[in-house]
């Protein structure tokens, strides 16, 4: 069953078509990759999907409920997450109060969302720094608590925007555990990220654009033997 | 520490209750009394302004407002003003709606523009209407006079007003109003709807300054739009207040409320027309030096001689 599809999504920002005329689908319980060269509209697909953007044209469904005309704080209730490619954590605040901010969504209870953030919190590997400020955390701690603020609010399909960037080899591996950890625990995901070699390794389907448009979408090794996907890559040459 | 901090605070209200048995001299209760009017004015700005990081210039569109609800009652309609600490509350809010409805919506300065025009428009609304007086104002004959009276009328307002907040502040729409005032963005992924948050912050805000402008109409018995709509000795003043004390501190206010006045006292009566200058200048060196205010520098302290000593790091409070 189709978790969340897209019809002919557009979104222009004046003459510039960041995404154009794209259909996909996620299947519930699947992992979907996004890849696409720097500036080909992978972000501008999350911000429509969570509504930081109005589309210019075309439909977004989730459970078959139409999304697109939501106030984007909506989104996240009905069950949609995301984290930010550049990372916006709470910064004057703990590493545990940013998890509850994402727990009261749920809860009018502190003493319910302190519990759930602990959960959390633990089950992202945060326990070490759970009274630390935001602020004060390195880029791999700060990609983490994303994550984790984001699964605080309970959500069926969880946007990932580049979870590796900026990472050493190291780190991405433990994020990589840490969202396959997330995947075997039921979770839907979209997940961008530049590492092709990730991609491959977690996806179930891959969705290639490239100036915004559709150039392949399938199963990983359907999308890494595309011409249009190799043009895209490493130029005409190898095409 | 929790029972040294319970006891702390148990001393200090019982200090405020019996503090005019000990001081009986009217001009020190005259000081205290407009230290709680300023403490209400400077915590309901710092609900919207330091916890929810809505900076508003235009607190003394509130604050006249309630004043002129408690005057304009006794003036036309011979009733008590003191129901005007009932409706002047009200009126503030009713004011307070439109604005948030839309300047909210909007990103950027958008709010603090509109309560800085709010405020000038007020002050020049009442100067030239007929129904408030214009600029004239409104005199009223309390029928109170002891200070003793109003000392514990202003203990119960800003107990009320500080109570309120900290309830506010310390549940769930507490870590909503931080949360927009950290990152807009990170809020709204969150599923807060901030723009309905952050009038649950102006609304609550706009009523205490609204009790405090009745409060003040009540004691001082004399307004003209000119003193309560005033921008610099009401709306900038209840920004430095909460600078100089704490901004998004439970007792920042109060504190700063005190040494506001207090100075401003000390240096009227000692310095002359020097005064305004020297005043200034200590605010600035103030601001300079300790950025956080006087409450948030001590949590500071507290908080790193707590990590200090737990040899982890201490929870932020917000
Ligand atoms: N708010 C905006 N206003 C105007 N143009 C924008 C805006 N956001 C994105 N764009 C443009 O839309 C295009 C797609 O950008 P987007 O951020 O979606 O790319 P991306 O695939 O996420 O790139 P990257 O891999 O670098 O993160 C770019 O040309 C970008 O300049
Ligand atoms: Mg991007």
């Amino acid at each position: 069953m189709s978790l969340l599809e897209a019809r002919d999504i557009t979104k222009k920002f004046g003459g510039l078509a960041a995404v154009s005329n794209l259909s996909f689908n996620v299947n519930k319980g699947e992992i979907l990759g996004v890849i696409g060269p720097n500036g080909s509209g992978k972000t501008t697909v999350f911000n429509c999907i969570s509504r930081f953007f109005p589309l210019t044209s075309g439909e977004l469904y989730f459970k078959d409920q139409r999304i697109d005309e939501l106030p984007a704080h909506k989104i996240c209730d009905i069950g949609i997450g995301r984290t930010f490619q550049v990372v916006k954590p709470l910064k004057r605040m703990s590493v545990e109060e940013n998890v509850m901010a994402g727990a009261f969504l749920r809860t009018s209870s502190m003493h319910k969302a302190r519990l759930k953030a602990n959960e959390i919190i633990e089950f992202c590997g945060l326990e070490k720094y759970k009274y630390r400020e935001a602020k004060s955390l390195p880029i791999p701690l700060r990609k983490r608590l994303e994550i984790a603020r984001s699964l605080a609010t309970d959500p069926e399909l969880l946007l990932l925007d580049e979870t590796c960037a900026g990472l050493n080899p190291k780190e991405s591996e433990e994020a990589i555990a840490l969202i396959r950890k997330i995947r075997d625990a039921g979770m839907t995901i979209i997940i961008v990220e530049h590492i092709m070699k990730v991609m491959m390794g977690i996806s179930d389907r891959i969705l290639a654009i490239n100036f915004g448009s559709m150039i392949a979408f399938g199963s990983p090794q359907e999308v890494s033997n595309h011409p249009e996907v190799i043009r895209a890559y490493l130029g005409d040459a190898y095409a | 520490m929790k029972n040294f901090n319970l006891a702390l605070k148990i001393l200090l209200v019982v200090i405020a209750v019996i503090l005019p048995l000990v001081i009986k001299a009217p001009y020190q209760l005259h000081i205290i009394i407009l230290i709680f009017i300023w403490a209400i004015i400077g915590t309901s700005w710092n609900l919207l302004g330091g916890y929810t990081g809505q900076v508003s210039f235009g607190h003394a569109a509130f604050f006249g407002v309630g004043a002129y609800a408690a005057g304009l009652l006794q003036f036309h309609l011979g009733v008590s003003p003191w129901w005007g600490m009932l409706l002047g509350p009200f009126a503030a809010m009713v004011i307070s709606l439109p604005i948030g409805l839309i300047a909210f919506r909007l990103r950027g300065p958008y709010f603090a523009l509109a309560m800085l025009a709010l405020g000038e428009i007020f002050r020049l609304l009442f100067i030239n209407l007929a129904f408030t007086n214009g600029a004239k104002g409104i005199l009223i004959m309390p029928e109170i006079t002891s200070k003793m009276f109003y000392y514990y009328v202003g203990l119960s307002a800003l107990a009320l007003t500080i109570g309120i907040t900290y309830l506010i502040v310390h549940s769930k729409i507490g870590f909503y109003l931080v949360s927009i005032r950290e990152d807009q963005d990170a809020a709204t992924s969150l599923g807060i709807p901030t723009t309905l948050y952050k009038n649950l912050a102006l609304l609550p805000s706009a009523f205490f300054t609204g009790l405090a402008g009745a409060l003040y109409m009540n004691y001082v018995a004399f307004i003209d739009p000119n003193i309560v709509f005033n921008l610099s000795n009401i709306s900038v003043m209840a920004i430095m207040v909460v600078m100089l004390g704490g901004v998004a501190t439970t007792w920042g206010p109060t504190v700063g409320a005190a040494i506001y006045i207090i100075l401003g006292e000390v240096f009227r009566t000692t310095l002359g027309s020097a005064n305004v200058l020297v005043f200034g200048v200590l605010v600035c060196l103030i601001i300079l030096f300790l950025p956080n205010g006087i409450v948030g520098e001590l949590d500071m302290l507290r908080g790193f001689l707590a990590r200090k000593k737990e040899g982890a790091a201490g929870g932020v409070k917000i």
